[in-house]
């Protein structure tokens, strides 16, 4: 009896973590390197779904091959919006949200006026696997592994390749790092590549599991950035896995007793308490104390 | 008087908004006269629509106090917009045989968007977050509200005898009144009510900004660090302008239920929460007055618009802004007026203010 709660609650957390890790993922990475964010975030994960239920009830394509179209369909798109846009906010962060929301309300509607109210549906993958006395969906399981192998694969890009090591360094100095030899501009343009590819990620992985309408971005949004405040921007895998982690602490119980709503909303007084005193989010703080440690190892 | 009279003319005619001439005034004082003689020409038709234009020029330039003077951006104006309006629904319609009941309303409407901004924005702004965390949680906030009415469907939720109505929404909400007069959705009465608010406001926020406060308040904006080494409490006066900006979003909210006899939860949805910061961007947001213009003419270009679909007008309000951003950052109408003003009308000193300087702006 006991073991089953636990594991209930252990499924409740999982499901909600990968939830809030791949619907932020995107935007944090984006926020950590180019210090942007990118209002249009749930479109792109709207984009996501449509190219997925587009390649599978057109396309015929088997559901993994949709989502590697959606990455790669959604990356692009991020790619040339950079270039044509994005790169012109660098020096205006507040502009970037504004004129990222004019990109959100077109893609929206646009999506609306080509493909009408609503969209074929993508099957829902019915595996269910049996612990003891309860059952628990296989989809969603695999989701959070997805989750944690796409922030592995983050990990292992940031710091063991040599990509990765320019990355960090234009995060740390953009300008001396630019001095140095590193293409600032090629790395702004791959990472957001990069963060709109895991958008398309999410929009995919998510699209079997709702109705896909053109603003169905809106309900990955608000979850998106309460975890991205939270998390904060100075380091893009430690903010997301704490964030993710100690939101879905606190939001897991509330949905499961009293729904989604009364999560949300626990979400949202989170968010607030946490930067009323880490106003730096959690990766923030983590930084800080790192470096407080390190002036205390170099002080006599 | 005549001391009185000058320094009443130096505070509408400071430097912080546009239209400092003595033809902008006549132009002004026609267009009011325009304004006030309209009812006696105008279809009821017409004067619905126009009501319905200038009810949102409060929640307008109450963005355009706190984006373009105060320097805080906030993507959740329609939050306060849709607190103010259900609550005025939820009392005005308990108090039905009250005399002043919708006047009780109207004040406790606006106090609790008010309340509400203060909470929210002390958090958002005790904390000295960084700029771009305090649009994103105001947006999460008129989300989250927004679902929550959504799901309010149903008899067991009602307030006295009013039902909240989940998506269907608050009907019959009674009108304005203040004694023998109804300020009802097609009246002539709520058109006058509207107009000398938004004259009185648009002129009120003139002197405002040209205050002492408002020196401050650009202050905070152009350097918050700077203005707190002075001695200024820089917290306090975000929570405060927020607040202001916010009760600004429920006037309208209130005006809005009061028109319409109606609320319901698409007031605070993405869409909604959108409009006011492309208005505000569009015009200029440094300038209350291109803030009051741009408002009217967005409001009537997408209502003409929708005539073909709500999601045609939004495509191109959505373009619209993003065009704004891309080359007249400061707005459209600001940067008209800045070419045509010749260099030798200006007066030193005056020309930087509703300019944008690409610095600062970061609360």
């Amino acid at each position: 009896m006991g073991l089953d709660v636990l594991a209930n609650l252990l499924y409740q957390f999982a499901d909600n973590m990968a939830f809030l890790l791949l619907a932020a993922l995107g935007l944090m990475i984006i926020l950590g390197v180019i210090d942007v964010i990118n209002l249009a975030h749930g479109e792109f994960i709207m984009l996501g779904a449509y190219l997925t239920a587009l390649s599978y009830n057109w396309g015929h394509l088997p559901l993994p091959a949709c989502a590697v179209v959606s990455m790669v369909g959604v990356g692009l798109f991020g790619l040339v919006l950079e270039r044509t846009l994005i790169r012109r906010f660098y020096q205006d962060k507040l502009g970037a949200l504004v004129a990222t929301w004019g990109v959100s309300l077109i893609l929206s509607q646009g999506i609306l006026i080509v493909f009408g109210p609503s969209m074929a549906a993508v099957p829902f993958p019915q595996w269910t696997l049996t612990v003891g006395a309860s059952s628990f969906d296989g989809y969603r399981l695999m989701l959070f592994g997805v989750a944690v192998g796409a922030v592995a694969v983050l990990w292992w890009l940031l710091y063991h390749t040599r990509i990765g090591v320019q990355t960090r360094a234009a995060m740390q100095n953009a300008e001396m790092a630019a001095c140095l030899g590193i293409r600032i501009r090629r790395i702004y343009l791959l990472t957001f590549a990069a963060g709109s590819a895991l958008a398309g990620l999410t929009g995919a992985l998510y699209a079997p599991t709702t109705t896909i309408v053109p603003l169905m971005g809106t309900g990955f949004v608000d979850v998106a950035f309460i975890t991205v405040v939270v998390g904060g921007g100075a380091n893009p895998i430690v903010g997301a896995l704490t964030s993710a982690a100690v939101l879905s602490v606190i939001s897991a119980p509330l949905a499961s007793i009293s729904g989604t709503f009364i999560g949300r909303i626990g979400l949202l007084v989170a968010a607030l308490v946490v930067i009323r005193f880490l106003p730096q989010g959690f990766s923030g703080y983590v930084r800080d104390l790192q470096r407080r440690r390190m002036g205390a190892a170099a002080a006599p | 008087m005549k001391r009185r009279w000058r320094a009443l003319r130096d505070a509408l005619n400071g430097p912080q908004d546009l239209g400092r001439s003595p033809g902008f005034w006549g132009v002004f004082i026609a267009a009011t006269i325009g304004l006030l003689l309209y009812p006696a020409s105008g279809s009821s038709f017409g004067l619905s629509s126009l009501v319905s234009f200038l009810l949102y020029v409060p929640m307008a330039l109450g963005l355009g106090l706190l984006w373009g003077y105060g320097g805080i951006l906030s993507f959740g104006q329609s939050a306060f917009f849709g607190i103010a309006g259900y609550i005025y629904g939820l009392v005005a319609g308990n108090l039905t045989g009250t005399p002043a009941g919708t006047i009780v309303a109207l004040v406790a409407a606006i106090a609790a968007a008010a309340l509400a901004a203060s909470i929210f924005g002390y958090f958002l702004f005790y904390g000295q977050v960084s700029g771009w965390i305090i649009p994103l949680l105001c947006l999460v906030l008129t989300l989250i509200l927004a679902t929550f009415m959504g799901q309010t469907a149903g008899y067991q939720w009602r307030v006295g005898q009013v039902l909240l109505g989940g998506y269907n929404g608050m009907t019959n909400i009674p009108s304005l009144r203040a004694g023998a007069i109804e300020f009802g959705g097609t009246s002539t009465a709520l058109y006058y009510l509207v107009v000398v608010v938004t004259l009185l406001l648009y002129l009120g926020l003139r002197v405002f900004v040209n205050s002492r406060y408002g020196h401050v308040l650009v202050a905070v904006r152009d350097d918050p660090e700077r203005t707190r080494m002075l001695g200024h409490n820089v917290d306090f006066i975000q929570v405060q302008v927020f607040a202001l900006a916010a009760a600004l979003a429920g006037l309208s909210g209130v005006l809005y239920a009061s028109w319409g006899n109606y609320m319901n939860p698409s007031t605070m949805d993405l869409l909604a929460a959108t409009l006011p910061v492309i208005w505000t961007a569009v015009g200029g947001r440094r300038s209350l007055l291109a803030v009051v213009l741009s408002t009217v003419a967005l409001r009537a270009l997408a209502d003409s618009l929708a005539v073909s679909g709500s999601q045609y007008a939004f495509l191109v309000m959505g373009a619209l802004l993003l065009a704004t951003m891309l080359f007249f950052p400061g707005g459209i109408i600001v940067s008209v007026a800045r070419a045509w003003r010749r260099p030798s009308r200006t007066r030193p000193g005056a020309r930087e203010a509703v300019e944008p300087k690409g610095k600062g702006e970061v609360a």
